[in-house]
């Protein structure tokens, strides 16, 4: 029954080599989904590609489906799964300076890794500008922490604060991709540009 | 890779996050943990006096031996498996043929020091807050979704041209 490592006692390097496992799955993913390219990326915003939207819904309907299965057949105890805290406006703030940064860079984190690892010089630069966004948070802490920290509501989850079951819940989120992916097809045709898979 | 298939792919690689260690998978925070222990082999006692820092060194432990910062180390070896096996390995600047190098290197910089920063913020960046938090059905992680991707399509008209 899992979640494993919190259920079975295990070396903690058995552990970090499980995580740096996932990571290398996590690494292949994204790479292979076409993330390692900010052109990519960024036609999210512009219609021209909407790769983004396609593999995020469905990863997440994937991940989120599957852990509902395990949970129902005793695979998984979901109850000790981490469920992310929720901070009303460190979420906000936080995230808004996320998306400018995406526009800007045409990377997140994740994606940049992945686009550093096959070899591009513009994702390297956007990696040491988030060391530097992650150091200059450390240092500016102190007069950002009372934002950082206010209108805490603890790990809610939606299909509670909805008041709906899991199940409903992911069958509404299902019907509400299948509808973004038709947007996302009709806005690939629409908005549609030369051909640039020889640039990226 | 078709779109679809490679989000299956990542979703299972999520699955197996929660399924064996409990968690979802995370990027900026890997980063986060790299700039800890630069401050700290750097300068010691400003990690020790700074509430941040000290945090990140209670109980004995050292951040680049946490469960995060393996998998982003993992992320690297996995990106170039699949690089290799799909013949994108080159060094290149990436970028719209409108803009200079410079330029785009600049954008790639400052947006990196904007999203990190945003993401110590929210606790979490893409995959960390919105994937993961989603994965979960946590209210922190469909709100962090809209509001990067939100936030993104606002500001898109002003850098349209780093783009388009």
């Amino acid at each position: 029954m899992g979640p494993i490592s919190l259920l079975t006692t295990m070396p903690e390097w058995v552990n970090l080599l499980i995580a740096f496992l996932i990571g290398t799955g996590f690494g292949f993913a994204l790479e292979q989904a076409g993330f390692s390219s900010s052109r990519k990326l960024a036609g999210m915003f512009y219609g021209y590609d909407t790769t983004v939207l396609k593999v995020f819904f469905t990863a997440a309907i994937v991940a989120l489906v599957g852990s509902q299965f395990l949970s129902y057949f005793g695979y998984l105890n979901l109850q000790l799964v981490y469920v992310n805290p929720y901070y009303v406006w460190a979420a906000l703030v936080g995230g808004v300076i996320m998306g400018a940064g995406f526009i800007m860079g045409g990377f997140c984190p994740g994606t940049g890794i992945s686009a550093l690892s096959i070899g591009k010089i513009d994702a390297l630069f956007f990696l040491v500008g988030g060391l530097t966004g992650a150091f200059l948070f450390a240092e500016t802490y102190p007069f950002i922490q009372n934002l950082a920290n206010s209108h805490y509501k603890g790990p809610v989850r939606i299909d509670e604060w909805m008041n709906l079951s899991p199940g409903m819940f992911t069958l509404i989120l299902i019907l509400i991709a299948v509808f973004l992916f038709w947007i996302a097809e009709k806005a690939e045709k629409k908005f549609k540009r030369p051909e640039i898979s020889n640039e990226i | 890779m078709n779109p679809y298939l490679a989000g299956i792919m990542l979703g299972l690689v999520l699955l197996s996050a929660m399924f064996f260690s409990g968690r979802g998978l995370g990027a900026s925070g890997g980063l986060k943990y790299a700039v800890v222990a630069t401050v700290e082999a750097i300068h010691p006692q400003h990690v020790r006096e700074s509430q941040y820092y000290s945090k990140y060194f209670e109980n004995g432990e050292h951040p680049l031996t946490n469960w995060l910062a393996l998998e982003v180390l993992g992320m690297f070896l996995g990106g170039f498996l699949s690089g290799a096996f799909s013949g994108r390995l080159t060094f290149k600047i990436e970028k719209s043929p409108k803009i200079s190098n410079s330029k785009r290197l600049l954008f790639a910089f400052l947006g990196g020091v904007f999203f990190v920063y945003g993401a110590q913020l929210a606790r979490g960046c893409t995959s960390g807050a919105a994937l993961s938090g989603m994965a979960v059905l946590s209210v922190a992680g469909f709100l962090t979704m809209i509001y990067i991707f939100g936030s993104a399509f606002l500001f898109s008209w002003f850098f349209r041209k780093l783009w388009i």
